[in-house]
């Protein structure tokens, strides 16, 4: 590099640069913060929902699954879910219900988690909210 | 070693090494859960093994990272490190409650470790990368502050370098912005959103400036080169990482129920992201041929010019490959993902902490600056089993995630995912097969440690 570029010309690049970066991230968060109402379905939060989002977590679903693209990527992704399996949160329930604990011979396939009907409605009422949140038409289609 | 102090780095690096196998043991049972389905089910399913996989990877690349500014900021400060003590009190904390957490997770089913260490007190267990029991989180937060209170105390009285201040503001950054990990409300698109400052903010942001001062020293040491040039070099990659990186989390707002204008500010800013890593593949090119002398550790030369390159190709070019937000609307979330998480992670941080470790592990066990010719060697074939197998992996899962993304999402007939996944079995299975070879590297890079110990130093060399 050039001796008319000195290190401390570097330096002030970095801090500068950075805080100026840091700045305008902030910015945009703030107005992220104020466009969120119109586009994360917080209407349908609801204290089921929000048990639902704590049994979600407390059986580390997101370690198979994914929710909205994020998580792993060994069964499908939950986001749609709801509109995949036809609108119906009986139908995700009854899915959840019916895995065999033993699993199933040579093939992948979710464990029984044992779920009392309490935190299985709100797993589904859950699954229902998150399928409401506007994510710019993500995924391309219904299988997720 | 210039100060005694710093061989506290010594059990860091071994419980780092340690750690790494366990992690790599665990990804080899998943990627054959990936073709058979019920291999170790329900005993150890899969989001358990993945847990394991994914946190033993963070734990031991936090040893290393904490290891390496034990023994770099002594020598940088020209000081003894504030307190020895200290950092040996947090590395048996550190270890125990890591290990305490895998055993929970392992040993208990995840519902009951979320209750026994009352998870609903502060609910911040169940997501991504941050599935350690609210407890273990304290105690990062713990171990964090009094490895940075040691390592500040230090460079406060000593010497302050660009290489210590780069190194220390990453830590800072790294320890900051994990305090969102306590944040997580019930709003799923909020929640997501700061899950990012600490997932993407850790390895687009200051994990970088980290990776960044490690790999000025060590080439600083190996190289003989000015060190005003390459403080120079380093301000100025950890400036264009910075200035690309923090918009560049963007790039995770598109689909998660956040404004659209994320998409354009997303794609301009993580398509620059690439940029510092080949400015670093540059840098450490460049300081390689300037060398002043030829430094007798080969092996620390080949892992840092190593890094480089597989830091620019996974994290740079396979990141860039999804970036933008036309593609990343047909590849989030599959094992396009997948493929850029193993190379960028493994050429980037993985690299990093085996370079300090290789530059530092001989000095720390009494060689004045190498070891022999016959340890380096075995320590040289094991870069190359696991770099190459790497690269194979990530060609895999690519191959496995262009398929995937054509059946599943761009094709006529659009089939649900398990159709899709039994459809691409064959890459799943070459991806293992690299595995194994990734592990055999493994072996020999342990028996580096071991083999060739009583041979003579490798020759000092002062010029060409």
């Amino acid at each position: 590099m050039s001796p008319t570029f000195t290190k401390a010309m570097a330096r002030n690049i970095f801090y500068g640069g950075s805080l100026f970066f840091i700045l305008v991230f902030l910015g945009l968060t703030f107005q992220t913060h104020r466009a969120w109402p119109e586009l994360d379905n917080r209407e349908a939060i609801t204290e089921q929902v929000a048990l639902g989002k704590r049994v979600w977590e407390e059986n580390n679903c997101i370690g198979c699954h994914t929710l909205l693209g994020e998580g792993a990527y060994f069964a499908p992704e939950l986001g749609n879910v709801y509109h995949r399996f036809g609108g119906s949160t009986e139908a995700i329930i009854g899915f959840i219900k019916s895995r065999p604990a033993e699993g199933i011979a040579g093939r992948r396939s979710m464990p029984q988690f044992n779920l009392s009907d309490e935190e299985l409605a709100a797993l589904a009422e859950f699954l229902k909210y998150a399928a409401g949140i506007n994510t710019a038409n993500w995924p391309p289609n219904i299988q997720g | 070693m210039q100060y005694a102090s710093q061989a506290v780095a010594k059990p860091y690096f071994i419980a780092a090494i340690g750690l790494f196998v366990g992690q790599i043991l665990f990804g080899l049972i998943m990627g054959l859960q990936y073709v058979v389905g019920d291999f170790l089910f329900p005993e150890i399913p899969f989001n358990v093994a993945r847990m394991v996989h994914t946190n033993l990877l963070i734990v031991w690349l936090l040893f290393g990272f904490m290891g390496s500014a034990y023994y770099l900021v002594p020598e940088e400060a020209e000081r003894e490190l504030y307190s020895p003590k200290l950092a040996l009190l947090m590395f048996w904390i550190f270890l125990i409650a890591g290990a305490l957490t895998v055993l929970g997770y392992l040993l208990v089913p995840y519902a009951g470790l979320a209750q026994m260490t009352g998870n609903d007190l502060l609910p911040t267990m169940g997501r991504e990368f941050l599935e350690q029991p609210t407890i273990t989180k304290v105690g990062i937060v713990v171990v964090a502050l009094a490895f940075l209170f040691n390592i500040g105390m230090t460079m406060l009285q000593g010497r302050k370098t660009a290489v210590s201040m780069v190194l220390l503001l990453g830590l800072v950054g790294l320890a900051l912005l994990f305090l969102f990990a306590f944040y997580n409300p019930d709003n799923l698109a909020k929640d997501k959103y700061y899950w990012w400052w600490v997932v993407h903010l850790w390895v687009e942001g200051v994990w970088e400036l980290i990776l960044g001062g490690i790999l000025a020293f060590v080439l600083i040491k190996v190289t003989g080169v000015d060190r005003e040039v390459i403080e120079k070099w380093l301000y100025l990659i950890v400036a264009v990482t910075l200035i690309t990186g923090i918009l560049g989390t963007g790039h995770h707002f598109y689909w998660i129920g956040t404004p659209t204008y994320w998409q354009p500010v997303g794609s301009f800013f993580s398509a620059l992201e690439p940029i510092p890593f080949f400015m670093m593949t540059l840098f450490a090119f460049n300081m390689v041929n300037q060398r002043r002398r030829n430094h007798p550790n080969r092996a620390a030369v080949l892992w840092a010019l190593g890094t480089a390159v597989m830091a620019f190709l996974g994290a740079g070019v396979w990141g860039f490959l999804h970036t933008l937000s036309p593609v990343n609307y047909y590849t989030h979330g599959t094992q396009i993902t997948a493929a850029h998480g193993h190379m960028a992670f493994y050429g980037a941080y993985v690299m990093i902490v085996l370079t300090m470790i290789s530059y530092a592990m001989p000095l720390l066990r009494g060689r004045q600056a190498a070891e022999s010719n016959r340890t380096q060697v075995l320590e040289m074939w094991s870069f190359w089993l696991m770099t190459v197998s790497m690269v194979f992996i990530t060609l895999f899962l690519t191959a496995a995630g262009i398929l995937q993304v054509y059946l599943q999402r761009m094709g006529d007939q659009p089939q649900p995912f398990m159709v899709v996944q039994d459809n691409i079995a064959l890459f799943y299975w070459l991806r293992e097969i690299a595995g194994l070879v990734f592990l055999v590297g493994l072996v020999l890079y342990i028996a580096s440690f071991f083999i060739g110990r009583n041979d003579p130093e490798a020759a000092i060399t002062q010029n060409d």
